[in-house]
């Protein structure tokens, strides 16, 4: 198959190799980390605001929470590293989403597992539709198929075109 | 004044009892007698309304007479409270809003009950629901949220006022539409309750509601991009969607009343999907009623914290038994839903239907999951979770695109069956037009490789597109066939096009409503904010504007003291605007409130917030947001509503198309 001639899986190995490349370019500067983990975090003092979105003046937490992230990336400090010492400090609900780990996992497998289970629901509903019996034709009435369906149906759609 | 609303509300109760319980008994018996006393329930339905009317009257003259011997006028009012404001206190409480949703149910009522010669059993049905529906909220309005409880102790001489974050002027109308779209999905959900009870021949039923959900569905949809506009407007952060669970309250509903405008065309006209149109239109009352749940109870955590109290056991207990009248109702009536047609193909407008519901419902569920999901967290682990917008994007991006491809596709497709030459006649040119958008977006330097949000925004606009040129192909299609019959010119053969079936090409307009929405959505891929502590001079520069901070002061008024600044804006050098972002302290409630100056066009919005004074200082902190394509959102707003309206036009002419029956002779004696 010409899927899986040598060229194709060259071809393909390029191009996954330039996506990762274009996309690790730029990444990890300081800057961007506090932007990502600051979009990530949750200001705590009950405005229910992303911690760089949180826009009250006097805000108790939201300045002195910018503030150790920042000192945490100058220190040189690791996405996991700085997001565990806010954890610890602030609570579980300082992180902006439900981690991958331990029961959190559920809340990001449910949506797929409901989509799952939505496609196998609806392919299910397709096939019982599918070989359900045709409707009873009235009598004396020669029910139409084929090219002539087609072009009562070309005629119908140029006549109305609704 | 209190004594006159107390016995309005008990009145507006009794006659609402009076109106479900004379309205079953009438429905179980036949005869004159039924039918008089039928005649009394459906009277006594008109009644309910003037007595709710009269309670809602009577507490906004008491909040425009600033009557604080009521409880909720002194803490929800105050003297210096601007006339719209003082109106708008009707809604602005737990207990003045549950009396506006009990109005806006009873004026519902009221159309319903004074229409019921349309279909007079299935009407008293619908009219018996909507009191059951009716004395739920009233039973609220008298023993759990009274909104005429009289202040305890000495009169205070001034309220307490209204919350700062409502003195807007969108809140004057963002409730109301809001309300109107919640309350308004009883109707649908009476009718088809009622047609389920009565096992109702046929299809009128959903006729006779189709208008109601669409005006029901345009009235949530504007209360919901309102609240949107609010708090882009009020909030001060930059955004407009926080996946806030009272923001979800609204979209699920929403969700699945999309759903069953789309469901519903496969029964009226396939006769398919009747269990599922049944179960959508219960879902999407019962979602009414858990957001409204979700509001009030203070389960999960909220910017609209103002709202909460402790009536949430009520609403449990409504919502169970709605489950439970519903599934009884459903499987003792079950047989009566079976459907009449069989699939012919996948490739068919009936496919992309079940997909497109498919997609609603998912995008439904997670939305709920994750409003739920911490109360699931602190129960099971014992500790909160926080479900913000992360995971929100995350999951329900892919889930938008999807069906934006959908709302490309399925309207291209016919019913039945769809042929391969029809399909790629009907995709060619819009696909084209489609790939040459993503081409020129990659030119412009949109980067989707950089990051996941560039990636969403480019495939956002790129099938915005193929949907925009889908629904202009049809248009322009449609128009030509007419032209071509009729001679007229193509814009007027366009405008007859949709006068002959205005639903679906309503349809196709606020599809094409949607698609503004999503490409101003997909705008916030590019926003850019800085923040600053600006003195006299001090400037800022983003994007290509220029911000200099000509002058700061503070201000007095009746109702509040402000702080602003006057910001002079440039544009590459040239002078553009002067621009004045505020803060103000309301004095009654002694709480703050942004009021952002944003300068808006097509291209951007320039957004500016006074964020407060530096104590050290002396000095303002400014914030500036730039933020693509905003200005669309709104817009795609009005098409959308404008769809919507002229969906809600009845057709010019039924569209007649003769075609030779043939009918084999019959053989003889085949009548006997």
């Amino acid at each position: 198959m010409w899927y899986q001639s040598q060229s194709f899986r060259r071809t393909t190995q390029i191009v996954l190799l330039t996506f990762a490349i274009l996309a690790l370019m730029g990444a990890g500067d300081d800057e961007s980390r506090f932007q990502g983990l600051g979009h990530r975090m949750m200001c705590v003092c009950g405005c229910g605001q992303i911690l760089l979105e949180c826009n009250h003046v006097g805000c108790q937490y939201s300045d002195r929470m910018r503030s150790e992230l920042l000192a945490a990336l100058d220190r040189g400090d690791n996405d996991d590293l700085i997001t565990q010492a806010f954890v610890q400090k602030y609570g579980t609900t300082v992180i902006a989403a439900p981690t991958t780990t331990g029961f959190n996992r559920l809340a990001w497998i449910m949506p797929f597992l409901a989509l799952v289970l939505g496609l196998v629901t609806t392919a299910l509903i397709v096939r019982e539709w599918k070989d359900r019996p045709a409707p009873a034709t009235p009598a004396g009435v020669v029910p139409v198929t084929g090219s002539e369906l087609e072009t009562f149906r070309r005629q119908a759609r140029e006549e109305t075109e609704l | 004044m209190s004594q006159i609303g107390s016995f309005a509300l008990l009145l507006a109760l009794a006659l609402s009892a009076y109106a479900f319980f004379a309205g079953i008994a009438a429905l179980a018996r036949e005869g004159p007698e039924s039918e008089r006393l039928g005649e009394t329930a459906r009277r006594a339905g008109i009644a309910t309304f003037a007595a709710v009317l009269l309670a809602a009257v009577v507490l906004v003259m008491a909040a425009f007479a600033d009557d604080f011997s009521i409880a909720y006028i002194f803490h929800h009012s105050n003297r210096d409270l601007p006339g719209p404001y003082k109106f708008a206190t009707l809604w602005s409480g737990q207990e003045g809003s549950l009396l506006f949703w009990s109005l806006l149910l009873a004026s519902y009522g009221l159309v319903l009950r004074l229409r019921h010669k349309t279909d007079q059993r299935l009407f008293a049905y619908a009219s018996v629901i909507i009191a059951a529906v009716q004395i739920f909220f009233l039973l609220l309005l008298n023993f759990a949220a009274h909104p005429f409880a009289i202040m305890q102790g000495q009169l205070p001489a001034d309220g307490n006022g209204l919350n700062p974050l409502l003195q807007y002027p969108e809140m004057v109308i963002h409730p109301p539409m809001l309300y109107l779209g919640y309350v308004g999905f009883t109707i649908p959900f009476a009718f088809a309750l009622g047609a389920l009870i009565m096992r109702y021949p046929g299809e009128k039923w959903i006729h006779i509601t189709r208008r109601w959900t669409m005006v029901t569905w345009g009235f949530l949809t504007i209360g919901i991009f309102l609240g949107a506009h609010w708090a882009y407007s009020v909030l001060g952060w930059g955004g407009y969607w926080g996946w806030d669970p009272v923001e979800n309250a609204s979209l699920m509903p929403w969700l699945t009343g999309t759903a069953f405008l789309h469901s519903v065309m496969m029964q009226e006209k396939r006769g398919m999907l009747k269990i599922w149109n049944m179960w959508l239109i219960f879902a999407t009352f019962g979602l009414s009623i858990f957001g409204t749940f979700l509001t009030r109870s203070g389960v999960v955590s909220s910017v609209h914290a103002f709202a909460q109290s402790a009536i949430g056991n009520w609403f449990v207990a409504f919502l169970a038994v709605i489950a439970v009248t519903c599934t009884y109702c459903f499987f003792k009536n079950k047989s009566h839903l079976r459907s009449e047609h069989k699939l012919e193909s996948l490739v068919s407008r009936e496919s992309s239907f079940l997909f497109n519901n498919l997609l609603l419902l998912l995008a439904c569920f997670t939305v709920l999951w994750g409003t739920l999901f911490p109360i699931l967290s602190q129960l099971v682990q014992g500790t909160k979770v926080t479900v913000g917008p992360p995971f929100f994007n995350k999951v329900n991006v892919p889930v938008a695109l999807l069906l934006l491809l959908l709302t490309a596709v399925g309207p291209l497709l016919a019913w039945r069956k769809t042929s391969l030459e029809s399909l790629k006649r009907n995709f060619l040119w819009p696909t084209m037009g489609a790939a040459s958008v993503a081409i020129a977006l990659l030119v412009l330097g949109v980067r989707p490789w950089r990051d996941v949000s560039y990636f969403y925004s480019l495939m956002t606009i790129t099938l915005s597109a193929l949907v925009a040129f889908t629904v202009i192909s049809e248009f322009l299609r449609g128009g030509r066939v007419i032209a071509d019959k009729t001679g007229r010119t193509l814009p007027a053969s366009m405008i007859r096009l949709w006068h002959r079936n205005t639903r679906r090409y309503g349809g196709y307009i606020v599809h094409f409503g949607v698609v503004v929405v999503m490409i101003g959505l997909a705008g916030s891929a590019f926003n850019q904010d800085k923040e600053k502590e600006m003195g006299y001079g001090d400037q800022l520069t983003i994007g290509p504007y220029q911000l200099v901070c000509r002058s700061y002061t503070q201000d007095s008024k009746p109702n509040y003291e402000s702080e602003w600044a006057v910001i002079n804006v440039y544009k590459n050098g040239q002078p553009l605007t002067t621009m004045y972002p505020e803060r103000r302290f309301y004095r009654a409630s002694q709480q703050t409130s942004t009021m952002v100056a944003n300068r808006s066009t097509i291209q951007e919005d320039l957004y500016i917030v006074y964020e407060g004074l530096n104590q050290d200082t002396g000095r303002p902190i400014i914030k500036v947001h730039l933020n693509p394509l905003v200005m669309l959102i709104w817009l795609g707003l009005l098409v959308m509503v404008f769809g919507t309206i002229t969906a809600l036009i009845p057709n010019a002419a039924p569209v007649r198309a003769t075609v030779p029956a043939r009918v084999r002779a019959a053989p003889v004696g085949v009548e006997d």
